[in-house]
């Protein structure tokens, strides 16, 4: 009989060793689901997972993948200062919105203007609105003890109304004859987060996340404020005795994560999607959170899960296009990937036990 | 097998791969909002695919993407299949507008066909239907068939194209039927089912015995069909699998013979950038089977719409109509221009409600 003994602390070789075997685990599963639909499997897994970083159009693909890692990884960095803690931010996509919608506001205020002062006045503004979209929960939950989750993740839905709004009303492009959505902002060169090298993906936003993952990285090695996020997140009672301040701690990872997602947001709408629009989001903000987790919560980690993610969609896309795989077999490919790699988790943190039967 | 046949099998496979070589396929390529089953807009474009395929046989080649989120993945997606070699890109969906124009900058050899946008360039084609001619034949079947006087519509997107039909649809249900109301309800999706039945059932609620949509699945079918009593119409594809009730008619998007064109121009060489706007009459836009739930008189009035439409002798937009706001729009006997239509973003006299700004 097979029975699982809890190690007293988790596998530091499983720890690293289950994203691995998740995703060859992953390309088996995968496989059989493609060949069950009639595609060649090899030739599938190549193209989702070769292709992109090595293959023919790699030079596109490559600065692609930047594109689509850049905000989750700048979004789950924060996210994952908070889940550290016992602080659950599930709306990052809605600070994220909001980030995009203050941000390029004061981009379109200035426009026709060119200055370089407006690009940076629009990060700054994209991070204000993320912080205060995200400062709703923070302060409910520290005066009135309200349930972050769940104010976090339906203010998601009040933004997007905002956001059709602003599609449809304030930032909506009067020389647009009534249809919806704001000024192309990669048109108005003061206020466009274009490539800084031609070709290569690489935007500001690309830049913030490294950053990002540096600071964050100091920050919970380093920093007192990294000590007490971690000790509120193992020991709550402890941290309490130790001196952390619970609504300092709240305040700050959640102004934290919604500052960071608000900046993705303004990098998000002022380059690669260049416009405000009703459909402006396209769920970084809770792709975020698989990130995070997938990464362990770790910089670095994360870091390698964003790219690791960004490669699925891309290979995915790529998948649908030339090999006519349905979308819906690349969602159910992309799930299976995380379901081996949360399932694998037991290796981690459960030793598994050959135990003879007999004992009724 | 003897060595004749053999000798006969090699030169046969040898002119082909000669007759192969020597003239490439035209790689045509299509760029999907909703996923190819959603019975509705995307499938009748993939139908028009499979059309393309049809008719050219190996001539053609084609590959599409479907849900395609509008916006950076869309470039994505374009560049992907630029990049595959594609000859003729269809982006078809109003959100690709800036994606294809950006991408069209970059792949100037390759050509883009954009529906329902309004920006051009020296290879980029619009095109799109006047999806508001058949709605002119959907308000005169609903304001006769209607016992409540209350007619409920699924609007997707605030957008002219939304509004234009919204308009059309009242206009020529007033006409049958002076007590005739209308009340939206705004989806913001194209298609999402659940949202779409949500919808469909709060105007039932409201008293709604008709129920018009412009979102791409058949969830306001089923919830029609639930309330019974209550008729709908097939938006974007027949959708008869719900007939003869509630779907009573519906408006048919036919874009094969379009797409079958372009093709064919690009293959002659003789593709051009240009705007399309085809109605009944061309017969981009069709109107399906009125069933036999349908009264002989409406049935016979509703034909009688649809044909004067197709002959040219009526246009759905003829004065005079008044603006929402009561202010002029067309005086008596006056057309509505393409340019106003084109951007139309006000409600005609005696809708209630506002147009979300």
């Amino acid at each position: 009989m097979i029975r699982l003994e809890k190690r007293p602390t988790p596998s530091r070789f499983w720890t690293w060793a289950t994203p691995i075997l998740a995703v060859l685990l992953t390309m088996v599963a995968g496989g059989l689901m493609f060949a069950a639909l009639g595609k060649n499997p090899f030739l599938a897994i190549k193209t989702i997972f070769y292709d992109p970083v090595l293959g023919e159009f790699a030079f596109y693909y490559r600065g692609q993948l930047l594109v689509k890692a850049g905000p989750l990884i700048l979004i789950a960095v924060g996210l994952a200062m908070g889940f550290k803690a016992g602080i659950w931010n599930i709306g990052a996509e809605g600070q994220y919105i909001m980030g995009a919608i203050f941000g390029a506001a004061v981009g379109l205020a200035f426009y026709p203007a060119e200055s370089w002062v407006i690009f940076p006045l629009m990060v700054l503004a994209g991070a204000v609105g993320g912080t205060l979209w995200a400062m709703i929960p923070a302060i409910l939950k520290v005066r009135f003890n309200t349930n972050e989750i769940l104010v976090s993740l339906l203010l998601v839905y009040v933004a997007e109304q905002l956001l059709a709004a602003m599609a449809l009303g304030p930032l909506r492009n009067p020389d647009a004859a009534g249809f919806p959505g704001s000024r192309n902002l990669q048109q108005y060169p003061s206020a466009s987060n274009s490539e800084l090298f031609a070709g290569t993906g690489m935007h500001w936003g690309v830049v913030a996340a490294f950053i990002a993952v540096i600071f964050a990285y100091i920050l919970l090695s380093r920093h007192l404020m990294g000590f007490h996020i971690r000790l509120a997140g193992q020991s709550p009672r402890a941290a309490r005795f130790g001196g952390v301040n619970p609504t300092a701690l709240v305040v700050f990872c959640m102004g934290a994560s919604g500052a960071l997602a608000g900046m993705a947001g303004l990098f998000e709408v002022a380059g690669p999607a260049g416009q405000i629009s009703i459909d402006f989001n396209s769920g970084y903000g809770f792709t975020a959170i698989i990130v995070a987790f997938l990464g362990r919560l770790h910089p670095i980690g994360i870091l390698l899960a964003g790219l690791l993610m960004a490669l699925t969609y891309i290979g995915g896309e790529a998948a649908q296009a030339t090999l006519q795989i349905p979308a819906a077999a690349i969602q159910a490919f992309q799930g299976m990937l995380l379901f081996f790699l949360l399932g694998l988790d037991v290796l981690a943190n459960y030793r598994i036990r050959l135990t003879r039967e007999g004992v009724a | 097998m003897n060595f004749k046949s053999l000798l006969a099998g090699t030169a046969l496979a040898l002119g082909l791969a000669g007759a192969a070589a020597a003239q490439d396929p035209v790689k045509a390529g299509f760029i999907f909002v909703g996923p190819v089953g959603d019975g509705g807009w995307t499938f009748e474009h993939n139908e028009a695919r499979l059309a393309v395929e049809e008719h050219f046989g190996d001539k053609v080649e084609t590959v599409y993407q479907e849900n395609v989120p509008e916006g950076a993945d869309a470039e994505r997606a374009m560049t992907q299949m630029a990049l595959g070699g594609a000859d003729i890109i269809f982006t078809t969906s109003f959100g690709y507008m800036d994606p294809t124009i950006n991408v069209a900058a970059k792949f100037p050899d390759v050509k883009f066909e954009h529906a329902t946008g309004f920006k051009r360039a020296d290879n980029v084609s619009t095109y799109s239907a006047r999806f508001y001619e058949g709605r002119a034949v959907q308000g005169t079947i609903a304001g006769m068939m209607t016992k409540t006087n209350k007619v409920g519509y699924i609007g997707s997107y605030p957008i002219p194209e939304v509004i234009r039909g919204i308009n059309s649809a009242y206009v020529h249900a007033k006409k049958v039927n002076p007590d005739i109301e209308f009340s939206v309800i705004w989806a913001y999706t194209w298609f999402d089912p659940a949202k779409e039945a949500d919808a469909a059932k709060a105007l039932i609620e409201q008293g709604a015995d008709v129920v018009l949509q412009h979102t791409d699945s058949t969830a306001p079918h089923a919830a029609a069909q639930e309330a019974g009593d209550v008729i709908a119409f097939g938006q974007a594809s027949d959708m008869a699998e719900y007939g003869p009730m509630p779907r009573v008619s519906s408006i048919i998007d036919n874009w094969a013979p379009y797409y079958i064109d372009r093709v064919q121009a690009v293959m002659d060489g003789t593709w051009e950038s240009m705007d399309t706007w085809d109605g009944i009459g061309p017969g981009m836009v069709k109107i399906g089977e009125i069933t036999d739930a349908v009264p002989e008189e409406v049935k016979a009035a509703a034909l009688e719409m649809r044909d004067a439409i197709a002959a040219g002798d009526y246009h759905p937009f003829t004065g005079p109509i008044n603006k929402q706001d009561g202010s002029a729009w067309l005086a008596e006997g006056e057309v509505a221009d393409d340019g106003t239509l084109a951007g139309m973003n006000f409600y005609v006299e005696g809708l209630t409600g506002e147009i979300p700004q």
